[in-house]
């Protein structure tokens, strides 16, 4: 019914001509969500590392929690923002809504939980296997998780581009807190539901395509990197 | 590319003060079962003590409490006097980071203090030991397995340790690699370091061991002189064991 | 040698890991120095030129025609405020507004609108401009309504056939309207929800879209779908009956009730729109050469 060679040409004839509003939207689409799975990494990691490691009160009741957070709905997460930084909201002075800054935090909000409860995961199975070795070099309990999380530094990887997939890929959260306005908050989600409700469905699918090219290229750049970095050291 | 061991250069150097390992009234079960039950073990300092017993005697186990790796449910195990021995242990299955053969190295001397200026020359020392300095760049997880197991022992011997636990060191080694290993820890215990072996080869503890500890179903049975042991062992069970294992061989 | 390898080695590895970690620090220094533009950007401490812009709550059919993209860098150039368009359905604009998260609204639900201003939400409203709701369906029109002059006559030959409809369902001005119409008709939809009646609960494009792979009626504000590009074989098939006639109107969310409303820009914004320049650019606007607003500002 549609022609995809049209589909084709148009994204293509989007990516060559460099069209500048196209070139916006897909920067400020890689801005949030790479800032949000940075902020998901730094806060993630180490709650993540001190699940596994770490015996309290209501840690299990925890790892539960986060693990079934993975699977919040997008648009619940941009709900719950949207009230929390709305006017009328206890975050309401900061004035955030309908900014970068509002998707960054939804977005952070979807990212967090992955990145807690696969790190958790993958730093018990570690732990199993080095604990002992380590313990026999002096190093024993949370002293072990630096060592743990570069042990893991592959797998962990492969949890970070999870994140930024869950990030690049969602619409629900980021349409409501960030308003899609052109030029402000308006990411390649956005502007694909955007351009499906006009009907423009070859330049939505063409949109579509070139999210995806971003999503390929983003992964390729991490996995050369992590691979040269681990070329001789890895095993 | 030097063979293992073809020159011997220094080996670490143990400092003296490290008395001898005394086990007192140590008890230790799981599930309600008794896994061992030692009233009292002196292991003296220096030289090669051989740890021997059939499967299931406990032998890992007293090794761990040893290294201080896991506290028995009851007794105390001391080292003499003085502070702590520093003490190194090689396992079975030893996990080697998912680095180079050098990082491996390198990591042992860092977490274990020693200090940043003398790392490098440590682990020069550490690499030719092990007649490893070709392989030093290597992943180690790529290593051979005799590789691997000289890895394991020159990383637990970064700390200088005055006492070394090795537990069954040459399991699933082929003949040339088990021989180069051994020249390693003779070397290690010709360099002053207490040596504690669990082992299923009984050349290897006869020709390195000095005295043998034989554990059954938890407890000591017979802790002798190696030749004594070998020529004629006491209990019935050492009997029995020596009887199966040299049938076997 | 042997030795001298080895020390290489660990040199080069060392170098290695020095660049992974000066890779990771970059990496991290750049997503701060991202976080602290966005926060700029976003509003956290705008920089003097950068404060001066409004933010609009309007509805679909405004943004999805076109007009505000052919008239807002207009108010940009000609003022230096920027105006940012959140397009939402009218019954989600007010109560975005009512929360206090914008400056200016431009809906489409006149008895809606005029209870937020009596409320104390909005200082005034104003008419602006209009357009028609038109009905549209599949050119085959198994109910057989093409042509009707009367759209409440229409819709009960729609439910009489249970012909699929398909309605926005999202508390819009358009849904709005309908119900209206529905009611007119004596037609009780809520019973035929999920049979004939289908709702939504989304946008006007969305809505289209869904009328086209169902063979479905609908109606839609006339610009929505004058310059909807996804017409398949649907038609306009009911038009001209002046209960289909639909009042976009403007107010400026009360400052004294949400003090941080930018009510000066956003005062100068509603001023420039009814005035004879916004009012004139408005009914320049032609998607097609087709007119789809009537400025009647007084």
């Amino acid at each position: 019914m549609h022609d995809y060679a049209d589909i084709f040409a148009r994204s293509f004839g989007l990516i060559l001509t460099g069209d500048p509003g196209l070139w916006s939207v897909v920067l400020l689409s890689l801005r949030v969500s790479l800032s949000a799975v940075a902020i998901s990494a730094l806060l993630g990691m180490p709650l993540g590392a001190l699940l596994a490691m770490a015996r309290f009160p209501g840690r299990q009741p925890l790892i539960v929690l986060i693990n079934a957070l993975m699977g919040i709905p997008p648009v619940v997460v941009g709900l719950i923002a949207y009230l929390l930084l709305s006017r009328s909201g206890p975050l309401g002075v900061l004035g955030l809504l309908y900014t970068p800054a509002a998707m960054i935090i939804a977005q952070t909000v979807l990212v967090l939980p992955i990145v807690a409860a696969l790190t958790r995961q993958q730093i018990e199975q570690l732990h199993a296997e080095y604990g002992e070795q380590l313990r026999s070099f002096g190093v024993r309990g949370l002293r072990a998780v630096p060592t743990l999380l570069w042990e893991g530094r592959h797998g962990l990887t492969t949890t970070l581009l999870a994140g930024f997939g869950r990030a690049i890929a969602e619409v629900g959260a980021v349409i409501i807190v960030g308003g899609n306005i052109n030029h402000v908050t308006r990411v390649m989600t956005t502007a694909i539901a955007l351009e499906t409700s006009r009907g423009n469905l070859a330049l939505a699918l063409a949109l579509g395509a070139i999210l995806i090219l971003i999503a390929v290229g983003v992964n390729a750049v991490v996995t050369m990197l992590s691979l040269s970095a681990g070329r001789g050291t890895r095993g | 590319m030097a063979e293992p061991g073809a020159e011997p250069p220094t080996p670490p150097p143990a400092s003296p003060g490290c008395g001898p390992i005394r086990v007192s009234g140590v008890r230790h079960g799981a599930d309600g079962r008794l896994l061992l039950c030692i009233d009292r073990l002196e292991i003296a300092s220096g030289g090669v003590s051989v740890i021997l017993g059939p499967n299931g005697a406990g032998k890992s186990l007293l090794l761990r409490i040893l290294h201080g790796m896991i506290r028995p449910d009851e007794g105390r195990v001391s080292f003499g006097e003085g502070p702590p021995c520093r003490q190194g242990m090689v396992f079975q299955n030893p996990v080697l980071l998912r680095r180079s053969t050098a990082a491996n190295i390198s990591y042992a001397l860092r977490v274990q203090g020693c200090p940043r200026h003398r790392r490098r020359l440590r682990l020069r020392e550490l690499l030719e030991l092990g007649g490893l300095a070709g392989q030093a760049r290597q992943p180690a997880r790529t290593l051979s397995g005799g590789e691997r197991q000289r890895l394991a022992m020159l990383r637990a011997l970064a700390a200088e340790p005055e006492v070394l636990f090795l537990d069954e060191p040459t399991s699933s080694l082929d003949p040339a690699a088990a021989q180069a290993l051994e020249r390693l820890i003779r070397r290690v215990a010709g360099g002053g370091t207490k040596v504690v072996m669990v082992t299923h080869d009984l050349g290897l503890a006869s020709r390195l061991g000095e005295e043998v500890i034989f554990l059954h179903r938890g407890r000591v049975r017979e802790q002798s002189a190696a030749a004594a042991f070998f020529a004629a062992p006491r209990s019935t069970e050492a009997r029995a064991f020596l009887a199966l294992n040299q049938v076997r061989r | 040698m042997s030795a001298g390898g080895a020390e290489r080695g660990t040199g080069r590895e060392s170098i290695r890991r020095a660049l992974t970690w000066i890779a990771a620090l970059l990496l991290s220094l750049l997503a701060g120095a991202l976080l602290f533009v966005a926060g700029i950007t976003g509003g956290g401490v705008p920089a003097p030129e950068q404060a001066r812009f409004v933010i609009l709550q309007s509805t679909t059919s405004t943004r999805n025609s076109g007009l505000l993209d052919a008239i807002l860098p207009v108010f940009e150039a000609e003022t230096g405020i920027e105006v940012r368009v959140v397009a939402v359905g009218t019954g989600q604009a007010l109560r975005n507004a009512r929360n206090g998260d914008g400056d200016v609204l431009m809906v489409h639900s006149r008895a809606d609108e005029e209870a937020f201003v009596a409320e104390g939400w909005g200082v005034a409203r104003h008419d602006l401009m209009y357009n028609d709701f038109v009905i549209v369906g599949p050119e085959q029109d198994p109910a057989g309504i093409a042509g009707m002059g009367d759209a409440v006559a229409a819709l009960a030959r729609i439910a009489a056939r249970g012909a699929r409809f398909v309605s926005r369902g999202d508390d819009s001005g358009t849904h709005k309207a309908e119900l209206r119409l529905w009611a007119e008709a004596g037609v009780d939809v809520a019973a035929a929800s999920g049979g004939w009646y289908l709702e939504t609960g989304a946008g006007m494009g969305a809505a289209l879209n869904m009328a086209l792979g169902l063979d479905a009626y609908t109606l839609s504000d006339r610009a929505s779908w004058a310059s909807f590009a996804n017409r398949g074989r649907h038609r306009v098939l009911v038009e001209g009956d002046e209960r289909l006639f639909n009042q976009y109107g403007v107010i400026l969310v009360n400052p004294a009730r949400h003090p941080h409303v930018r009510a000066e820009e956003g005062q100068r914004f509603i001023d420039w729109l009814l005035g004879p320049r916004g009012q004139g650019l408005i009914a320049a606007f032609r998607v097609n050469g087709q007119q789809l607003f009537f400025p009647n500002a007084r």
